[in-house]
């Protein structure tokens, strides 16, 4: 009960943190008059002050602008990074767990192969050979994105398959894509939700690194990660240029994850290590 | 002990190709021509035919992969472009930085889970609960590319203890070490915390509690040996995931490791380089996998017996 009680707290809190977020980075243009992208060299390198509440980055931009454009890039990538990976991971792993056979072998071998990489040598080294924008950095996420939902999705189904209300419809003639749409999957999805929540947080900061290296969206498109990696060459004069935008990406991180700690609670999920 | 070592060393073959398969795979993936990116336009047509003789890339693609095993497995990478030098000779200079920062940061993230995850659960609810499950958050939160330059910005520009990039002595290693640690800190306490509060409310435990045992001792000798089973796994995981974390963690430092080197590969379009720094990298976190798998048949009798 009391964990229950903890996780809408947190549900509340993660869902009013994200509805916040994505609204700042929609309204841009009305909370800020500056560009994020016109360049004013007289003004660089300026603190916070009046009309720059953030201040102004190396070439004199606005940094709240260009904050908010990251937010934009960052929020993007990682729901279509997120809708794509839990796309392809649901499909194949309700495949494998269901079918099993032949077709489990081979996505659990491809997973495992996947996994045998850390997740961001691959990106990077994906990322490194696609080229840098903003589209090749979602291709290079989804490809490595979705072996964790088709693990999870494939243990609950291959798991629910053996139970008697599928033997049940089964019996009743239901085809296999009917009974994992109509009856698997509304069992897994409390599950996929928390999994997907984190998947969130990770494909954000997972962008946001490819950017700081150079492999994310391309200037002078504003990338939280790129922000950061400007910013480190004027640490000493102009510390803002770095503190703020990692500000938001990590508050970014942690109002995703609230929002997964508290769905957790809430949905009764197991945690998985 | 020694046929459950060998039947798991004969597990992981498969894997191995199959990481092989991939790096191989990673040239084929380039847009365009990569001999004509890795030289520029400007290259002449005998340059771009060398190398492309020297890559293989003039062969059919089942003899470039026989060709890249066997080349592989007499541990000849080819030539690295930028560097001018073979690709084992650059990785091999570069390679025991990167154990170096890893190790001191697995170890410095492992002596400071343990504790604080303890100390958590023994005293769920308290302050000293509450303070570390916040900061565990934080440190799970915390990007390393940022928790870099703040540390620099704060230790080393702002009180002047400790360098601020580079490889020397110890103060050297310090910040890429805590920040490295970091990240993998906070998943490792949230896990020891929950792991312990698990141990602490078993029959075994009550038991103990019943005939007397010191509370100290229940917690440190009968709980945390069995909370620490699954943290062996995921420690292990995070050990190999270390490897990947120094990249960014090393362009931060300037730290002279293989993380930095595939940086600077990918900026020098160099990717016979790419290609070993990423099969090092891959064969280092399998071998690191494989350890934790037989590091935790060891201490677990039930998947010991069950062998």
């Amino acid at each position: 009960m009391r964990t229950r009680r903890r996780g809408t707290r947190a549900v509340r809190l993660g869902t009013a943190g994200l509805a916040l977020l994505a609204l700042a980075a929609i309204a841009a243009p009305l909370l800020t008059s500056a560009h994020p992208d016109v360049p004013a060299l007289e003004e660089r390198l300026r603190p916070p002050g009046p009309g720059h509440p953030l201040g102004q980055d190396a070439l004199g931009r606005d940094v709240l602008a260009r904050i908010l454009q990251g937010a934009r890039i960052s929020l993007l990538v990682g729901a279509v990074t997120v809708g794509a990976s839990v796309a392809a991971g649901l499909t194949l792993g309700a495949a494998a767990g269901y079918a099993g056979g032949w077709l489990d072998a081979v996505v659990m071998r491809s997973i495992d192969l996947l996994l045998a990489f850390p997740g961001l040598l691959l990106a990077i080294a994906l990322a490194a050979v696609l080229g840098p924008s903003v589209r090749n950095v979602v291709l290079a996420l989804s490809l490595l994105g979705w072996t964790g939902y088709a693990r999870l999705v494939r243990a609950e189904v291959a798991a629910l398959r053996r139970r008697e209300f599928v033997h049940a419809a089964e019996a009743l003639g239901a085809r296999p894509c009917r009974i994992i749409a109509r009856h698997l999957l509304p069992l897994v999805t409390p599950t996929l939700l928390v999994q997907a929540t984190f998947g969130m947080a990770g494909a954000i900061v997972a962008e946001s690194s490819l950017s700081f290296l150079g492999l994310g969206a391309p200037p002078p498109l504003a990338s939280w990660g790129a922000m950061i990696d400007e910013g480190r060459g004027f640490l000493l004069v102009a510390p803002h240029l770095t503190v703020f935008p990692g500000i938001a990406l990590a508050a970014t991180v942690l109002t995703l994850q609230l929002l997964g700690d508290g769905l957790r609670d809430l949905l009764d999920v197991q945690e998985r290590p | 002990m020694l046929r459950r070592v060998l039947r798991h060393v004969v597990l992981v073959v498969p894997t191995l190709l199959g990481v092989l398969t991939l790096v191989f795979a990673f040239l084929h993936l380039v847009p365009g021509d990569p001999v004509e990116i890795m030289l520029g336009e400007s290259a002449a047509p005998s340059d771009v035919a060398a190398l492309r003789h020297d890559l293989g890339l003039d062969r059919p693609l089942p003899a470039q992969y026989a060709r890249f095993l066997v080349r592989v497995a007499h541990g000849d990478l080819g030539q690295s472009i930028a560097f001018r030098a073979p690709v084992t000779a650059v990785i091999g200079d570069r390679y025991p930085a990167t154990l170096e920062l890893a190790a001191t940061a697995f170890l410095l993230a492992l002596s400071l889970a343990i504790p604080l995850g303890v100390v958590a659960a023994a005293r769920a609810g308290s302050m000293v609960d509450r303070l570390t499950r916040i900061a565990s958050l934080a440190g799970a939160c915390l990007p390393t590319f940022w928790l870099g330059p703040l540390l620099i910005l704060g230790f080393s520009i702002g009180l002047g203890w400790l360098p601020v990039s580079g490889r020397g002595g110890v103060l050297h290693l310090v910040l890429p070490a805590v920040t490295l640690a970091l990240g993998m800190l906070g998943v490792l306490v949230r896990l020891v915390r929950a792991s312990m509060l698990e141990a602490l409310g078993q029959d075994y435990v009550r038991t103990a509690r019943a005939k007397g045992t010191p509370g100290w001792r229940v917690v440190t000798v009968h709980a945390l040996r069995n909370a620490l089973m699954p943290v062996a796994t995921v420690a292990g995981l995070q050990a190999g995931a270390l490897l990947a974390g120094a990249i960014l963690t090393e362009t931060i430092f300037a730290w002279p490791g293989l993380g930095r080197l595939v940086v600077e590969a990918i900026s020098a379009r160099d990717y016979p380089l790419v290609q070993g720094c990423v099969l090092t990298i891959g064969v280092s976190y399998v071998s690191v996998n494989l350890v934790t798998d037989l590091v935790y048949q060891a201490i677990d009798p039930r998947l010991r017996d069950a062998d």
